[in-house]
């Protein structure tokens, strides 16, 4: 079935665009829409002051911008201000779990289950704790058109030594996007207690983190149009309440003492120190922009793109694309080889032709093992995509193929 | 001809000198360029003289890493050990004669930072 034209204009949104790039590494960061470079200038130069703290009203101002980010950030996602952390970016959001969760909860013997198809974030932490604790992690294998199977992972929770699951809810590399929901509730059924890295799916798709049923959800706020320095956490209440704090400081607690003290309510005793204010109230926008399009015009915009992509890229016979082939499957990620030019050569002769690509390992040297490659080049999607963007990609890609005669 | 995938760049590329591994061999090093994962590795043969007699660069990355591997390897060979890790950057970014940008420069290297990991234990970027 040939794609549908993707339905999307929303490029003149995007300052950055201006400069004529075809820019096509969305899933490294995302470029950012006037309306939040805006709100965080106006942050600055109208509302700026300390939050939860002034009792004057330009503090208050602050607080409520701040806050108000929260709530409707909660709320796109499906889950409740209070369980919704701010962090300073995803991979800050899974050392927090594997520090605050972790000591409380794993103990020698004991195991953490993630994929082959790991970004880096999802897997060094939990690395960490399992040496801290003395734990073994363990790895789901990923199928040659980049799944995960349900039944290995039913049969390594089958062991009982799985306290935590982790996995990416779409895959960085291969664009998979994995069943998460079936994922958490087998993994809740064996009692163990799950994570899912949310970053390249909250930015491309609907997402109800209540629906999902994971006891935590992470993602970042720069690669969904928001500014960098600001991730998410989203977490199971009970889990929230009994974890001890991650880092100690100013707004975490509610009484100091010299000799100990006490936390603040949810969500704050998970965010010592003063937080990123302009980069909650620019991620609030961001949200608020793509709540507008609206998540399954967005969805539908990556598919279109993601199929238009694969399509145009078949006609180079030399290249090999990876991940699923289903696009029902698929985010809007597209990494490939091409056979006798190496993906450097590829993002460096594509960048001539002002398309930015990217190329290397992807903070997922794991997977690139396993794929047999080393390194891949990488198309991704956001909303200022169009199939013209495609287009140049494969005219770039055709004329390297010239200057490496092939 | 393009200015910076020149004719030979791509013919060492496409056909590495002193490629493969060497058994045995005197001094090794095997290395990788974190930022892209590209590897590289070296086995080195010196005879009592303090001479490279022997060199094989083994691995896989870029045509800029994989062709100044082969470059430098034509050079290597019958040079003195000390010699050799002695060698700075600017001597391969010469070697190799083309513009060097920053973002392609630890590419360039990779070779010779394997080079001084085999001959000095030394395995920094070299300056």
């Amino acid at each position: 079935m040939a794609p549908v034209a993707a339905s999307l204009d929303v490029r003149a949104d995007f300052p950055l665009l201006g400069r004529g790039f075809a820019y096509l590494d969305s899933a490294a960061t995302s470029q950012k829409p006037e309306q939040v470079i805006g709100a965080i200038d106006s942050y600055y130069r109208c509302s700026n002051a300390n939050i939860h703290r002034g009792v004057y009203a330009l503090a208050q101002e602050a607080t409520d911008l701040f806050e108000g980010a929260r709530e409707r950030i909660a709320a796109f996602v499906g889950s409740e201000p209070a369980t919704t952390i701010f962090t300073r970016n995803a991979t800050e959001a899974i050392n927090l779990v594997a520090y605050a969760w972790g000591a409380a909860h794993l103990e020698a013997g004991d195991e953490v289950l993630l994929t082959h198809m790991e970004h880096h974030s999802n897997i060094v932490p939990w690395q960490l704790l399992c040496q801290r604790q003395g734990a073994t992690l363990r790895y789901l294998h990923v199928s040659d058109d980049g799944r995960l199977s349900l039944d290995e992972l039913d049969e390594v929770l089958a062991g009982g030594r799985v306290k935590m699951v982790a996995t990416a809810h779409v895959s960085n590399v291969l664009g998979t996007i994995n069943p998460v929901a079936e994922i958490a509730a087998r993994a809740r059924a064996a009692g163990a207690t799950s994570l899912i890295d949310g970053s390249q799916a909250v930015p491309q798709m609907p997402i109800n983190v209540s629906e999902i049923g994971a006891d935590f959800y992470v993602w970042t706020g720069h690669k969904a149009l928001g500014p960098t320095g600001i991730g998410v956490l989203h977490g199971r209440r009970e889990l929230l309440e009994s974890m001890p704090p991650f880092l100690g400081g100013g707004d975490m607690i509610a009484t100091v003492g010299f000799d100990s003290s006490t936390w603040n309510e949810l969500p704050w005793k998970f965010e010592a120190g003063t937080s990123p204010i302009a980069e909650g109230v620019g991620l609030g926008v961001a949200i608020d922009y793509l709540a507008a399009i609206g998540m399954d015009a967005v969805r539908a915009h990556e598919r279109d793109l993601t199929g238009y992509a694969l399509e145009r890229l078949a006609e180079i016979d030399i290249l090999r694309p990876f991940g699923p082939t289903d696009l029902d499957h698929r985010g809007g990620v597209v990494s490939f080889e091409v056979e006798g030019i190496h993906p450097h050569d590829i993002a460096e002769l594509c960048d001539r032709e002002g398309v930015c690509i990217r190329a290397g390992h992807h903070c997922a040297q794991p997977l690139m093992r396993e794929m047999g490659v080393p390194a891949t080049a990488r198309a991704s999607f956001h909303v200022y995509n169009s199939r013209e963007d495609v287009d140049r990609l494969v005219d770039a890609l055709q004329k390297a193929r010239k200057v490496f005669e092939l | 001809m393009d200015d910076f995938y020149r004719d030979y760049i791509l013919d060492h590329y496409k056909n590495p000198r002193n490629f493969g591994t060497l058994e045995p061999h005197d001094l090794e090093h095997h290395d990788v360029n974190p930022l892209c994962g590209d590897e590289l590795g070296v086995h080195l043969i010196v005879d009592e003289q303090g001479t490279i007699t022997g060199l094989r660069f083994h691995g896989q990355g870029c045509a800029i890493s994989q062709a100044s591997a082969s470059i430098a390897s034509e050079e290597l060979i019958g040079m003195k050990a000390d010699a050799a890790a002695a060698l700075g950057a600017d001597w391969m970014i010469e070697l190799l004669g083309i513009d060097i940008s920053p973002t392609r420069r630890k590419c360039a290297l990779l070779s010779l930072k394997v080079m001084r990991g085999a001959t000095t234990g030394d395995a920094s970027w070299p300056q």
